[in-house]
């Protein structure tokens, strides 16, 4: 089966620095192979500064790559020529942004922003079936009644019901994959399962896969199939949630795991590996971007990059410690 | 939750690197340091006024830790900023007292109550992007508050800025650095410093970790508790993330739609939740341990405060609401099974309590 959407060796690269010739480099994304299946949630975690939104808007096409391919449906989307191809793959994947009170723009009602979204993708539609259409997807994303939702401003919703408007805008272009970049970060804990809860029902009800972005371990446990660990730019865990989550390899992993606040368990953390600061990755050596706060370091870590590693046909992960290579091993 | 439950799973465990921290302090202080008495606050609107803070009563010991935890919208801002005295119009301060070492700062002379702020009662405030200015040095900040209250010379003022970031492991060299040059977690730790300059008796702080990814969250967690047993000072926290404050405060106080609903030492109110808000806040966040069930989150929104709904605030979002809820508003009543906790919720009354043994029932339903 061909993913639906496949990136090869993909890296971001950013110049850096306060002089005009600077030939220092940032590497926000270096060498990411990601796939997304069809009907699939990928989470995509990590911390500030991990490349994970720059990810997306590789993905988006908002930046183009410094390195690498991004395959959809087959195609390489760099190669995509003219308007209306570019126009299907921002319509197959659109982005839902973090901050529901920015993205949506304040002086029209809610239902401007979808239906500009319908005329533009949707050219087959007349007026009647854009309204139609409109409050479909307001209905599909759980706000009720529809009717009465595309008559108000942004103001008049709560941050949940606008981040849900988010989605309706997406889902309006009957997309494919619906780039997700932290959707519930900026929301109360106790709203954030609702939207959540709407990303499943998108997947199994819509049939769109969304990569889902977040620094939130235990949220993307709760809605992904899989899930991706990105550090320093690098992904360095890959596979099914429940596998990753159960026997995290990465000491990253098992670090973002640890510090996420369970009140049903103990306390259990160390607090020098989670003071020390994310990575600056600019002109990087080779070596594992982890290994200044890792807890098992070893020498070889200073020196080679480890690449991800399968301990099983699914799971993968990046470590000279708890996942050595064939070559090491041998 | 059929997690298997370890032993004492809340509270401040040993096994960090806390070899500056002593055991919890007994109660050994009844004088407290903060009495909150019944405060009122109001927003004058247009179309009349909005009670944001109704009838609010909170005690803080020396040394305490209390979480202050609920939605948005639910008061606990505004609450902080009238312990702080730090409202402005069309905030004001509708009836109550808020007595701080004997002191009703509600009716102190500005002068007093300058004299009193960040000297004894120091302000952490929600976003550090926003709160530290963008085109000064760390230094020149700490300075502006340090001049405030002292005539230091600049030595003085460089010696204890470099001690008090060293207190939030960042190193004196950043004292020269603008905002912008600190990573967010950073930023958050200079804020704290700059509370720490005279090492007050309370800090109140507002989200402070809101901004920040989980890892550097629990770290800056992890170092508030350590500082304050170091110190010595006590904490009000405020967060609409329940979870997050379970390790850290001593006493929890719920808040809903302007109101206390339920207030208690921590471990209670998380092992035995006795008011319906307060359970579905706490089940409200995805687990990463244990089985993956569906939450259902606390559909609906918070009440708008200018026209709250009648009888029990929260009925409308309520599982288990009943007839009476509707009509009958509860006061905050003293739990009959343990004495430090008290609850709004007419389950709980002390004559004719109402049967919500179906919040049980209403959790099976919800999981299964």
């Amino acid at each position: 089966m061909t993913p639906l959407l496949e990136t090869k060796d993909l890296s971001r690269h950013f110049k850096v620095g306060a002089k005009l010739f600077s030939h220092q480099l940032l590497h926000a994304v270096d060498d990411v192979n990601l796939t997304i299946n069809e009907r699939e949630i990928v989470a995509l975690v990590g911390e500030s500064g991990s490349g994970k939104s720059t990810m997306a808007r590789l993905l988006a096409q908002v930046y183009k790559p410094t390195t690498g391919q991004i395959t959809f449906q087959g195609k390489d989307v760099s190669q995509l020529r003219g308007r209306k191809r570019q126009l299907q793959y921002r319509s197959d994947v659109p982005m839902v942004f973090q901050d529901p009170f920015a993205s949506l723009n304040p002086v029209y009602k809610v239902s401007h922003g979808i239906k500009r979204g319908l005329k533009l993708h949707r050219p087959e539609l007349d007026a009647a079936g854009r309204h139609e259409e409109l409050l479909r997807v307001v209905a599909a994303v759980g706000l009720n009644p529809p009717e009465e939702i595309i008559e108000r401003y942004p103001y008049e919703l709560s941050g949940g019901q606008r981040q849900r408007i988010g989605f309706a805008q997406a889902l309006a272009y009957r997309p494919k994959l619906i780039l997700a970049d932290e959707p519930v970060s900026m929301l109360d804990v106790s709203i954030r399962i609702g939207l959540l809860n709407v990303m499943a029902k998108l997947r199994d009800e819509e049939g769109v896969s969304i990569l889902y972005i977040t620094h939130d371990i235990a949220s993307a446990r709760y809605v992904s199939d899989r899930v991706m660990v990105m550090y320093g730019g690098h992904v360095v865990e890959a596979g099914p949630t429940e596998t990753v989550l159960a026997d995290p390899k990465h000491p990253y992993t098992q670090l973002l795991l640890s510090a996420v606040p369970d009140p049903r368990a103990p306390l259990a953390i160390t607090t020098e590996a989670a003071k020390a600061e994310p990575p600056v990755v600019i002109d990087p050596k080779p070596g594992c971007r982890f290994r200044a706060r890792c807890p098992i370091a070893i020498d070889q870590c200073a020196h080679v990059t480890p690449l991800l590693q399968p301990l099983d046909p699914q799971h993968k992960a990046a470590c000279h410690v708890t996942a050595p290579g064939v070559t090491a091993a041998a | 939750m059929s997690t298997p439950t370890p032993p004492e799973p809340f509270g401040w465990e040993p096994g960090i690197s806390m070899s500056t921290l002593s055991e919890p302090q007994p109660e050994r202080l009844p004088e407290p340091l903060l009495d909150v008495r019944d405060l009122r606050i109001v927003y004058d609107s247009p179309r009349g006024p909005v009670e944001a803070c109704s009838g609010v009563n909170l005690t803080v010991r020396p040394g305490e830790f209390v979480g202050i935890v609920g939605e948005s919208g639910c008061g606990k801002s505004t609450l902080l900023f009238g312990i702080a005295q730090l409202h402005s119009a069309p905030a004001r301060i509708a009836g109550g007292e808020v007595l701080f070492r004997g002191k009703d700062l509600v009716t102190l002379p500005t002068k007093e109550l300058n004299d009193l702020r960040w000297r004894n009662l120091a302000v952490v405030m929600q976003s550090a992007m926003n709160a530290l200015n963008p085109v000064r040095t760390i230094a020149s900040q700490f300075e502006d508050a340090i001049l405030a209250h002292e005539k230091w010379s600049d030595e003085r003022i460089r010696e204890r800025s470099a001690e008090v970031l060293r207190l939030v492991s960042i190193d004196p060299v950043h004292l020269d650095s603008y905002p912008h040059q600190l990573s967010g977690g950073m930023r958050q730790r200079a804020m704290i410093a700059m509370a720490l300059l005279f090492t007050p008796d309370l800090i109140v702080m507002d989200e402070p970790t809101s901004a920040l990814d989980v890892v550097a969250q629990r770290s800056l967690m992890v170092q508030i508790k350590e500082l304050q047993q170091q110190l010595g000072f006590a904490v009000v926290f405020v967060t609409h993330d329940m979870s997050l404050v379970s390790h850290f405060s001593d006493r929890l106080l719920v808040m809903y739609a302007g109101q206390v609903v339920e207030f208690g030492p921590t471990r209670e109110v998380f092992d035995t939740p006795s008011h319906p808000y307060s359970k579905s806040l706490l089940d409200a966040f995805p687990s990463i341990r244990g089985p993956k069930v569906p939450l259902i989150g606390i559909p609906g929104d918070p009440p708008n405060l200018a026209n709250p709904p009648a009888g029990c605030r929260f009925h409308p979002r309520c599982p288990v609401a009943q007839t009476p809820c509707t009509s009958e508003a509860p006061e905050l009543y003293t739990l009959a099974s343990s004495p430090d906790v008290e609850s709004r919720c007419l389950a709980h009354r002390p004559t004719d309590p109402i049967d919500i043994s179906l919040v049980n029932d209403a959790k099976e339903v919800q999981t299964s």
